[in-house]
């Protein structure tokens, strides 16, 4: 059997490669996607068998299962797929951009600027009963705002005849530094009870999720994502380094822009309604790299899956191992992912 | 300007030390309750048990002196880091120490509850050399050896662990948010004189220690190769660094948390005005360091006044630009 097979569409301006090992793969986690998908809406303070999770999918079930599943379940679930689609392949993007494994959206200072603006919505627009004098709804556009600002920000200190990859991590680093200390210094200063619900969001969590938050999120992530899936040939030619990257004809400052603004949209998106919901950015691609190779065509679809079922299950988990107690999902992403980490750590010391 | 001669750095030195100790003066005198410098001199010669009189001296003057002795910790401590990796940006805070210390410290407090400062101490000392020893190990992983990215970004990376292990810890327990965010924050303030008693003898060992070395840190900062020609030790001399950058970062963090960049601009500036050896650097650095963190501690409580801004805070915004200059300046054409 050969390895690849060749796709060509109207009249060869359209053209793919694919290969069949990432396309199984591809498959595969697609199918335990829609597994761990059905199961985690199954499974909760109330359990729902499978059987009846799908036939509430096709419009039957009973009255009760419908209403469990149709408003506290399932926009959580997808707001968790989403998020970890989004994260996943703007950590993709990233580490193929700069050119190192350890790269992620954490490190980089963008999910700090969305914390920064998260608290300080709360802080700013609460009045003297610490009640929020706006609405709620406007918080993820703060999020947005501080994780676009802080790229942009990053992108400009880093211009001094192009950008380069370790300038862009050195003062990526740097600035998160510097939205850390702001976001402490906020929540210092702030009435107390916000200061819970601050640490909340930034530790991650999907809770509370609902139909509004959805109908934003699905067509801002999949929209990003189609991009990122049609840019991916610019990222393999990044990965090759600037000078080789030149000679094959990329537009290297060009592309490492675009690139980076479709990661920031992702990543903006994502945080706005999940809160720093860490390392997935960090952990999918590599999970993805082992199973499919570099290439950026098959690594960010397979990477977007693994990101969705990472944030599905962290979250599974957080609502059901201490119930009644909720854990953010984000102190599981960080517990599985911190020791992977270091696995990365020591498995990459020679890249 | 840089002192070139040795008359000069000494009458440099003796300046710096008066200003740093006119303005350990002036952290004592100036702040939210109003008193007078009389009032101070008053407080020590003949103590009354005015409401000022205690202020001077159960908040002021420990302040004060906690702010001078972390700030001289922290930026001997960067310098002896910078040497070390041959790194512009090495510091306790990128190195991600102050992080290992902080989540060190937040699991003593959910734990064992807050009070034990002995025992804080010890964590923050345990917490800081596991983060150093695995990011340098980290670092100097493989072929390349220890490369200024991969140096930062494990550091960084470490960071972002560290701390979300804190924040999970903090979700969980909410009880200890409060006390361990205002910890977290780096600040000097609200801390008693006991806190800094406690990491004291460490902090002096690792300056007098890191005065000891700093003849043999002009030869390893030759090179490596070139220290061993010379007949130096260098397994042993970086242990030592090793230890003495944990006792004084582990030490300051113990005390005021996690307080940045001080010790990544401190030693630009220093050699910037003395030059490269080791032998002025380090207690220059050391003075500059307490001279900037008592400023910034004094400029702290009247930003927002009457609440104070947390310390760590004013030297991120004063410390964050010249991070990106130097990450600008030091890594042209990479």
């Amino acid at each position: 059997m050969k390895r690849y097979k060749s796709l060509r569409l109207n009249q060869e301006r359209i053209s793919f490669l694919i290969d069949y090992k990432a396309l199984l793969t591809f498959l595969g986690l697609l199918l335990l996607t829609v597994l761990v998908f059905v199961l985690s809406t199954g499974l909760g303070e109330m359990n729902i068998s499978p059987f009846s999770v799908l036939q509430v999918f096709f419009g039957g079930g009973t009255e009760m299962d419908r209403l469990v599943i149709h408003t506290f379940r399932l926009p959580r679930i997808i707001v968790a797929l989403m998020v970890g689609m989004g994260l996943a392949v703007a950590g993709g993007i990233l580490q193929g951009m700069i050119r190192n494994p350890l790269a992620s959206p954490d490190i980089l200072g963008i999910t700090g600027g969305a914390a920064v603006a998260v608290v300080g919505f709360l802080a700013i627009f609460s009045d003297k009963n610490h009640s929020l004098t706006v609405s709620i709804q406007w918080l993820p556009v703060a999020a947005f705002i501080g994780a676009a600002v802080v790229a942009l920000l990053v992108y400009l200190l880093a211009w001094k005849n192009g950008v380069s990859p370790i300038r862009l991590v050195l003062i990526g680093i740097g600035l998160m530094t510097l939205m850390k200390a702001l976001t402490t210094m906020m929540m210092v200063l702030g009435p107390i009870y916000q200061t819970s619900q601050a640490n909340i969001w930034i530790t991650g969590t999907v809770y509370g999720s609902n139909w509004n938050n959805v109908k934003v999120l699905v067509p801002w992530i999949m929209l990003f994502l189609v991009i990122a899936f049609i840019y991916s040939r610019a990222v393999n030619i990044q990965e090759l380094g600037d000078e080789i990257a030149t000679g094959l004809g990329g537009y290297v400052q060009r592309q490492r822009f675009i690139l980076l603004m479709i990661s920031t949209a992702l990543i903006g998106g994502s945080v706005a309604f999940a809160g720093g919901i860490g390392f997935v950015g960090l952990m999918a691609p590599h999970m993805a790299r082992r199973l499919v190779g570099s290439d950026f065509g098959a690594l960010l679809p397979v990477s977007a899956l693994l990101g969705g079922i990472l944030v599905m299950v962290a979250d599974l988990i957080g609502r059901t191992l201490f119930s009644p107690l909720e854990i953010p999902a984000g102190v599981f992403t960080a517990s599985i992912g911190a020791p992977y980490f270091i696995y990365l750590l020591f498995k990459t010391r020679n890249a | 300007m840089q002192l070139l001669n040795p008359v000069h750095k000494w009458v440099g030195l003796f300046i710096a030390i008066l200003l740093l100790i006119f303005l350990m003066c002036a952290s004592i005198v100036y702040g939210y309750t109003d008193t007078t410098w009389k009032m101070a001199i008053d407080a020590f010669t003949s103590f009354n048990g005015s409401n000022e009189h205690i202020v001077i001296e159960s908040v002021r003057l420990p302040r004060s002196l906690i702010a001078a002795a972390v700030g001289g910790s922290l930026a001997i401590a960067g310098v002896l880091m910078q040497t070390l990796t041959k790194n512009p940006l090495a510091s306790p805070d990128i190195f991600g120490v102050n992080a290992g210390a902080g989540v060190a410290v937040v699991i003593a407090m959910t734990i064992f509850g807050a009070g034990n400062l002995e025992l804080f101490t010890w964590l923050s000392f345990a917490g800081a050399a596991v983060a150093a020893i695995s990011v340098y190990g980290v670092g100097s992983l493989g072929r390349e050896g220890l490369t200024p990215m991969k140096l930062t970004l494990a550091g960084a990376a470490m960071t972002a662990m560290f701390a979300s292990f804190t924040q999970g810890l903090l979700v969980i327990n909410e009880a200890a948010l409060e006390q361990a965010l205002f910890w977290l924050a780096g600040s000097v303030a609200g801390r008693k004189l006991e806190n800094l008693t406690v990491v004291f003898p460490y902090l002096a060992a690792g300056w007098i220690g890191a005065l000891l070395i700093s003849a043999k840190l002009n030869v390893l900062s030759m090179g490596e190769d070139v220290a061993k020609g010379l007949g130096l030790n260098t397994g042993l001399l970086k242990i030592g660094i090793g230890l003495i950058v944990i006792l004084l970062s582990g030490g300051a963090v113990a005390v005021s948390g996690p307080i940045g960049f001080i010790g990544i601009v401190i030693p630009h500036l220093t050699r910037s005005i003395v030059g490269i050896d080791h032998r002025w650097v380090i207690p220059f650095a050391g003075v500059l360091g307490g001279i900037l963190l008592v400023a910034a501690d004094i400029a702290s409580r009247y930003i927002l006044m009457p609440q104070e801004v947390p310390v760590g805070v004013m030297t991120a915004i004063i410390g964050t630009p010249f991070f990106i200059y130097i990450a600008r300046k030091g890594f042209n054409g990479r």
